[in-house]
């Protein structure tokens, strides 16, 4: 339906409050004019004289509205909240430092209904997480769709995630669905669920709860187009997991982050151990052979947290320890290059080892960021990674303190 | 995905044919094509893409799919095997 500010004409979503008002600039002249509390919260009245004094009408003390939230739908259920379907420059902003890692585990929507355009009772309803970035992906792709979101509470994890955690759940849809008084808004009984949402959710247990069916939507919202063309029809492309370099990009940062604490409480041990050697414990020596470690250590780190994930697929092997090795064979090549003949072999030798062993190991976590592996074969292959791992690091250890004799 | 292949022969999936009533529900919340039907049976057709997310078994009605589905990251895992009662990673 065609979004309109001018005129009372029916939205669809039962009758709206009507404020009525002069109104100098209607689109449609023959049409009788009055604001209603559907007009954007941003527009300026469009009708009358313009009166900024006045707040806006879905003002209400100790609620704020939010950035994302376009007007409000008054139905005979309930008000409800329209989101824009362009993302703003906060929300991007908000997904960048969400990447980062920060605020992370806050990044949430309320849980609720919200419309997209100006659904009716015949509209379909989209169920989503309420990780903003879930939500925020979502709404974009409901773009120039009438259709209600069903936000259910997933403490602010993604939906294939929060499957996996049973917070995306059959449960939690259930009661949200009777909360919201899904049966009174819709006519139908149906409502698309996400299909990496399926690891929580019985398909069969949510129409045995509340009568709703569920029908399987795309792995990829972008999709939500095509698959609302195709009468709520996924096609096997629509049903596929992807994993491509931009997929696998995006995750850097936040794997970056995860380890930095950590990290600098290790290049901290590291320092101190270098400074053992001929007079026991020598300050020059901490400064000059800690760095050198750590530059090491450092070049594991980028290996397993920026190399693995970008070219995963490139590099060989497929337990992804073993891909970590060949990752900082890669990225301390050129250090190699650089302090071969400068500093004792068995100094090298250690130092490599701990970056072989770093990378090894943070890829190897990288594998619960993949959508592919699954955790029988992660298990298999730290029993027979680990080990390994450690081994070099308690080597490396030896051989770099007795290098400084 | 066909480029990203994991550990072979390792997946706890199980599907007991005798079971199935053909629904089809396994091929359309499979994130992975593990699953075909053919003559109105659900087959294996890829049993090494599988990444036991679980949502097959939990979706089949007839109770023919089992797996034993988890977190695959291994901070977890280890966290399982000092047997701490702990919160998922990712």
């Amino acid at each position: 339906m065609k979004e309109d500010n001018c005129g009372t004409q029916n939205c669809g979503c039962g009758p709206m409050v009507t404020i009525p008002m002069e109104n100098s600039a209607c689109r449609e002249p023959n049409q009788t004019c009055g604001g209603t509390a559907d007009m954007d919260l941003n527009d300026e009245a469009c009708c009358g004289p313009s009166n900024h004094t006045v707040s806006n009408p879905f003002e209400k003390p100790g609620y704020k509205i939010l950035p994302y939230v376009k007007r409000f739908h008054h139905t005979d259920n309930g008000t409800y909240p329209v989101i824009y379907n362009d993302l703003k420059f906060k929300d991007k902003a908000g997904t960048v430092f969400t990447r980062f890692g920060y605020n992370r585990s806050h990044y949430k929507v309320s849980p609720g209904l919200y419309c997209s355009g100006a659904p009716d009772e015949n509209s379909d309803v989209f169920v989503s997480a309420n990780y903003k970035i879930s939500f925020d992906h979502l709404r974009r792709s409901l773009k120039g769709l009438d259709a209600w979101i069903l936000v259910i509470d997933t403490m602010g994890v993604n939906v294939w995630c929060a499957a996996g955690k049973k917070t995306f759940s059959t449960g939690e849809i259930s009661t949200r669905i009777k909360n919201v008084g899904l049966d009174k808004i819709v006519k139908h009984r149906k409502i698309v669920v996400p299909q990496l949402g399926a690891p929580g959710v019985s398909a069969r247990e949510v129409k045995k709860n509340t009568g709703f069916k569920v029908v399987w939507g795309p792995v990829y919202t972008k999709d939500i187009p095509k698959f609302v063309e195709n009468k709520l029809k996924t096609d096997n492309d629509m049903r596929k997991v992807t994993f491509s370099m931009a997929e696998r990009t995006v995750l850097v940062p936040v794997e970056v982050m995860l380890v930095m604490k950590i990290s600098l409480i290790i290049i901290l041990a590291l320092f101190v151990i270098s400074g053992f050697g001929p007079g026991i414990f020598g300050i020059d020596r901490m400064v000059d052979r800690g760095s050198l470690i750590s530059l090491f250590f450092l070049s594991g780190i980028f290996a397993g947290a920026v190399v693995t994930p970008v070219f995963l697929p490139f590099l060989p092997g497929k337990p992804f320890a073993l891909k970590g090795i060949f990752a900082a064979l890669i990225s301390t090549a050129p250090l190699v290059y650089f302090y071969h003949g400068k500093i004792a072999i068995t100094g090298l030798i250690a130092m490599l080892l701990v970056a072989f062993a770093i990378s090894s190991y943070l890829a190897m976590n990288f594998t619960g960021a993949t959508p592919y592996t699954s955790p029988s074969g992660v298990e298999k292959e730290m029993r027979k990674a680990i080990p390994v791992q450690l081994t070099s690091v308690i080597i490396a250890l030896f051989l770099w303190v007795f290098a400084a004799f | 995905m066909k480029k990203f292949r994991y550990l072979k022969n390792v997946a706890t999936l199980k599907l007991d044919q005798e079971k199935c009533n053909g629904c089809g529900n396994c091929t359309r919340v499979c994130p992975h094509t593990v699953f075909k039907l053919e003559n109105k049976k659900a087959e294996m057709i890829d049993f090494d893409a599988c990444m036991e997310c679980g949502a097959c078994a939990l979706n089949c009605p007839e109770e023919a799919l089992t797996v034993t589905p988890g977190v695959g990251c291994a901070a977890y895992i280890i966290q399982t095997w000092t047997g701490k009662e702990v919160g998922a990673c990712c």
